[in-house]
């Protein structure tokens, strides 16, 4: 019993510096630091408000706030998938000469993801005063499709990291990947003008799950139904679910591969 | 019984698989073009060490002592047999690997340290005592890119020695360093084993190995040729194949 206590402990000790060590590493060489992860969606967010407005965003209000939650999701995601991705592969050197456990590394990359991400958050909801939003208790309920995020990005990182081992091309074909899934996730436009069917297609690309949420929440002030809840779940647990298999499964072939 | 390894074998991969990418896999396995070959690395090793020993792995180049090492330290799984450990291990696998450039003397102190299982208060009480054996007290704040690998080596081994582990492994850890380090660290290391710790070293110096160890364990091509604390007589045989008075 207290050799387990011991362990979790020192993993706890190992995992905070990884933690700092990954945070040191990335602000070590911008003067902006911190700032600049916060000002790329900004800027991103900028260019689409000025660029789309006139094409999708006539005649529907708080375009802005649309165009928000659609960036502030994907940006997150593809932050913490891309980057994750490389995440057990940099730390070849030190998995292959020392046992730890090997998801640490996934972990750490994602706490620092999750850190960018609540800055924007906050950044959000600014504009979501300028933009005369109503704050209502419903907001809380974000919690649960942020959770959802979060757990969808772990299981997408393992995926992506274990397989980055294997074959080192994934990363140019994740990169093409998100970009298309940036143009099916609605994050500019919006489906109205597609059929029935076309609109349940959307309803497959949980990325595009998260986006919704937010939007009924923050825009609609509406809660989705307990399907819509399900739905999400269901996606993080099962993409959660083959990252960890993942990795139980190669935990000790990664060694042959780096 | 501190540890102890029955009929340990480790299968090891080479081939076509590395650094390919998914295109030039499939590509490959198209044209019957894509060969996995596997060897032992490790075929059949047995020993067991009490407290307090300090077993000295030779061989030459290839044996597959580090293959072994890595098994016993739990960092690779033994395809066949099985390790038995009792206690915390602190493998010292390749110096100065693990270490990160960019950070600081101290950063990699802590991070090292919590890679070997370490908690922040055991760090904290044992950091000073680190640095001091390092003798690196004016490089502190330096990041470790910039230290020479003497330096280097000398912060890896006192990380792992002052944190006293019940299995101390070393590999090729006692060569480096200028001479005054290396009294220093061998000094250190007959503590450490006086301790009661285990001690597993594997030293291309057979003179070293005859003089610090207490059981020798002799590899060839991954299969264990001798295993006891004979060490002079061991160490005798070794020389006399290395000098090729007789192939195995």
């Amino acid at each position: 019993m207290k050799s387990i206590f011991n362990k979790i402990n020192s993993y706890h000790f190992l995992f905070g510096e990884l933690v700092k060590r990954d945070f040191k590493k990335k602000y070590k060489r911008t003067t902006l630091g911190m700032a600049w992860s916060v000002l790329s969606p900004l800027l991103m967010l900028l260019v689409m408000r000025m660029v789309f407005t006139q094409f999708f965003g006539r005649g529907m209000d708080h375009y802005t706030t649309y165009l928000f939650c659609g960036n502030l999701v994907f940006s997150c995601f593809n932050e913490s998938t891309t980057q994750g991705m490389t995440s057990l592969m940099g730390n070849a050197a030190i998995f292959s000469k020392v046992n730890v456990p090997k998801y640490l590394f996934l972990f750490s990359k994602n706490v620092q993801t999750l850190i960018n991400f609540g800055l924007t958050l906050c950044v959000f909801f600014v504009f979501c005063i300028l933009d005369g939003i109503t704050f209502t208790w419903k907001f809380i309920l974000l919690l649960y499709p942020i959770s959802c995020l979060v757990l969808f990005n772990i299981g997408v990182g393992l995926i992506l990291s274990a397989l980055f081992v294997f074959f080192r091309d994934i990363q140019y074909l994740w990169g093409i990947f998100t970009q298309l899934l940036m143009y099916m996730s609605a994050i500019f436009y919006t489906i109205d003008r597609y059929s029935h069917t076309v609109q349940h297609l959307f309803l497959l690309n949980p990325v595009y799950l998260f986006i919704r949420y937010f939007r009924k929440i923050v825009i609609e002030a509406t809660i989705p139904t307990v399907w819509f809840h399900l739905l999400m779940g269901a996606d993080a647990l099962i993409m959660l679910g083959i990252g960890c298999w993942m990795y139980k499964k190669y935990n000790h072939r990664f060694l042959y591969y780096v | 019984m501190i540890l102890e390894l029955h009929d340990v074998a480790v299968r090891y991969i080479t081939g076509d698989f590395k650094e390919i990418g998914i295109k030039e896999y499939v590509m490959r396995k198209l044209k019957h073009n894509y060969t996995v070959r596997e060897f032992w690395a490790v075929d059949g090793v047995s020993f067991s060490l009490e407290r307090g020993d300090m077993l000295g792995i030779i061989g030459t180049n290839g044996a597959g002592k580090s293959t072994l090492l890595k098994a016993v330290s739990g960092i690779m799984e033994p395809t066949k047999g099985w390790v038995k450990r009792q206690g915390t291990i602190a493998a010292l696998l390749e110096l100065g690997s693990g270490f990160d450039g960019d950070l600081t003397v101290k950063e990699n102190t802590y991070l090292r340290g919590a890679m070997l299982g370490y908690t922040r208060k055991f760090m904290d009480e044992t950091y000073r005592d680190i640095i001091g054996f390092a003798e690196l007290e004016e490089h502190e704040d330096r990041p470790f890119k910039q230290l020479s690998s003497g330096m280097k080596s000398r912060l890896a081994f006192s990380i792992a020695s002052l944190v006293r582990p019940d299995i101390l492994i070393l590999d090729e850890v006692l060569s480096v360093g200028d001479g005054a380090f290396r009294q220093k660290s061998e000094n250190k290391m007959r503590e450490i084993i006086e301790g009661g710790a285990t001690t597993i070293l594997v030293s291309h110096s057979l003179q070293q190995v005859r003089e610090m160890c207490s059981k020798i364990l002799w590899l060839h091509k991954g299969r264990q040729i001798e295993f006891g604390p004979d060490v002079d007589g061991i160490c005798d045989r070794y020389q006399d194949f290395l000098n090729g008075k007789f192939k195995l």
